[in-house]
């Protein structure tokens, strides 16, 4: 088995009641890589990530995180999930706890690590998000990207192998989106595996490693950024970058 | 004799606030009940069993309908002569507005349990928190945040409608009041102004504080 492999789906298929909406879905993300997942709304982008995690049952097919079997609903999944970092487009943050203590929270009661040890490592992530005056505050005081930061913070805290990114912009202000998209590519640059569903574009040319195509259920298009915005293979890939782009 | 001076005559003043007892102790007993059966009947209607959420909804629907003035004959009159078995008023007052009590109670925990959004669940799930962890430390804080006001709103509608368990002979503060007008009907005519006033003086004593502690609550976790 290749060390490097993070995650690993064969053949996933996912139903809601009847319509299918993953259709056979194989995709290997190694140690470092930064995955784009790209494809129009409702193809199921956030359900493949949902699945990655457990959040979903599967109707077919598997997944792998370093080898081991995620599955639906097992008593195992909890030490799985402490691997895997999810970021959601509304921050998820809870809003009865003070950022940091949102931060904490994983470390201290899921890993089980001292608290000094855990608070002085939520406080450097919280300062190397520009977020160390706002630890004591709690989520509804933060603005939209701040709390988005927190909440990308809150995943970080805990050394996940991967992290899965599902429009984390979408819910924010345009001027908000720089400064969390900024964090996201620092991540990047520091190794970090990442999933990461967006809907912005020139973000995901700079960020990505790869890029993949979603639609009907299937992968349509994986290349790399360069190959995919300026070269792509498919019609379709073409045609839904071309939603993107204005000519009067 | 001048009608503030009844107020004070003998042991009315006493009498009044041993009826009031009467009134609190009512309340709290049925409240405190209460809230412990409410807070089972909410988990049962959120329980993906639709029998059970049928039931729930049922008891929920009978309760409500009828006003709690029949509900109170039904129990002391109705139980007492159909079973034989001697209810004091006090005690069947005590069960209406348990029951009353479980439904509104159930439906508030009810309601705060699913204006939860789905997202605080995935979200401390993808933390990797256990079943457990993730209502004590996520779901149930933020429950009891927007359930507390709104339990204190009940609490002091459910104090206020004791008044009425003064009509199945139970001796609450507004039935001593009114022992004490009639007492002094001749006398001090104008007794019942000052007696009422203070009824309701303690009245407001009790629920005012409660009213303005439930709005703090509620703009605090705003
Ligand atoms: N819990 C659910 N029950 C039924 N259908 C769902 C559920 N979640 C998502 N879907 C459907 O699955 C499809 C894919 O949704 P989603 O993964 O959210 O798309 P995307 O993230 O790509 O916009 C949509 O058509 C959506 O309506
Ligand atoms: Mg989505």
């Amino acid at each position: 088995m290749n060390e490097d492999i993070v995650i690993e789906v064969k053949g996933l298929k996912k139903v809601f009641g009847e319509n299918v909406i993953i259709n056979g879905i194989d995709l290997t993300v190694r140690k470092g890589e930064t995955v784009v997942l790209i494809g129009p709304s409702g193809c199921g982008k956030s359900t493949l990530l949902r699945c990655l995690n457990g959040l979903e049952p599967i109707q077919g097919g598997s997944v792998f995180l370093h080898g081991e079997p995620v599955e639906y609903g097992k008593r195992s999944l909890n030490k799985i999930r402490q691997k895997i970092g999810m970021v959601f487009q509304d921050y998820g943050l809870f809003p009865h706890m003070t950022v940091l203590d949102n931060v904490m929270l994983a470390p201290l009661k899921v890993q089980k690590r001292p608290k000094d040890e855990v608070k002085t490592e939520a406080m450097a992530l919280l300062e190397r998000v520009g977020l160390g005056d706002k630890a004591k505050s709690y989520p509804s005081q933060l603005s939209g990207g701040q709390q988005q930061r927190a909440a990308i913070v809150r995943s970080l805290v805990v050394n996940p192998d991967i992290m899965l990114l599902d429009e984390i912009t979408a819910a924010l202000d345009p001027e908000m989106v720089h400064e969390v998209l900024n964090v996201v590519l620092d991540l990047a640059k520091n190794g970090s595996t990442m999933i990461i569903v967006t809907h912005e574009m020139a973000f995901a040319e700079a960020v990505a490693d790869r890029v993949i195509l979603m639609d009907g259920g299937v992968i349509v298009e994986e290349n790399p950024p360069q190959k995919f915005f300026h070269d792509a293979d498919t019609e379709r890939a073409k045609k839904f970058l071309s939603t993107f782009s204005y000519s009067k | 004799m001048r009608g503030y001076e009844v107020l004070f005559a003998g042991n009315n003043f006493l009498r009044l606030l041993g009826g009031l007892w009467v009134t609190i102790r009512i309340s709290l007993i049925s409240i405190g009940i209460s809230l412990v059966l409410g807070v089972l009947l909410g988990a049962a209607m959120t329980v993906r069993n639709r029998a059970v959420r049928a039931i729930c909804k049922i008891y929920l629907e009978v309760v409500r309908i009828m006003p709690q003035l029949v509900w109170l004959f039904i129990v002391f009159f109705g139980i007492t002569r159909s079973t034989g078995i001697n209810l004091s008023g006090e005690a069947a007052a005590m069960i209406v507005f348990t029951i009353w009590g479980t439904a509104e109670m159930g439906d508030l925990v009810r309601g705060a349990f699913i204006s939860i959004p789905k997202h605080q669940y995935e979200s401390g799930l993808a933390l990797g928190l256990g079943k457990a962890q993730l209502y004590g430390y996520v779901i149930i804080p933020q429950t009891i945040r927007r359930l507390t006001p709104n339990i204190i709103n009940l609490s002091t509608r459910m104090i206020k409608t004791t008044a009425l368990v003064s009509l199945i002979g139970v001796t609450e503060v507004l039935k001593v009041g009114k022992q004490i007008i009639d007492a002094n009907r001749y006398d001090a005519p104008d007794a019942a102004l000052w007696v009422y006033a203070a009824i309701f003086f303690m009245y407001f004593i009790i629920c005012f504080p409660l009213s303005v502690f439930s709005k703090k609550l509620s703009d605090k976790f705003r």
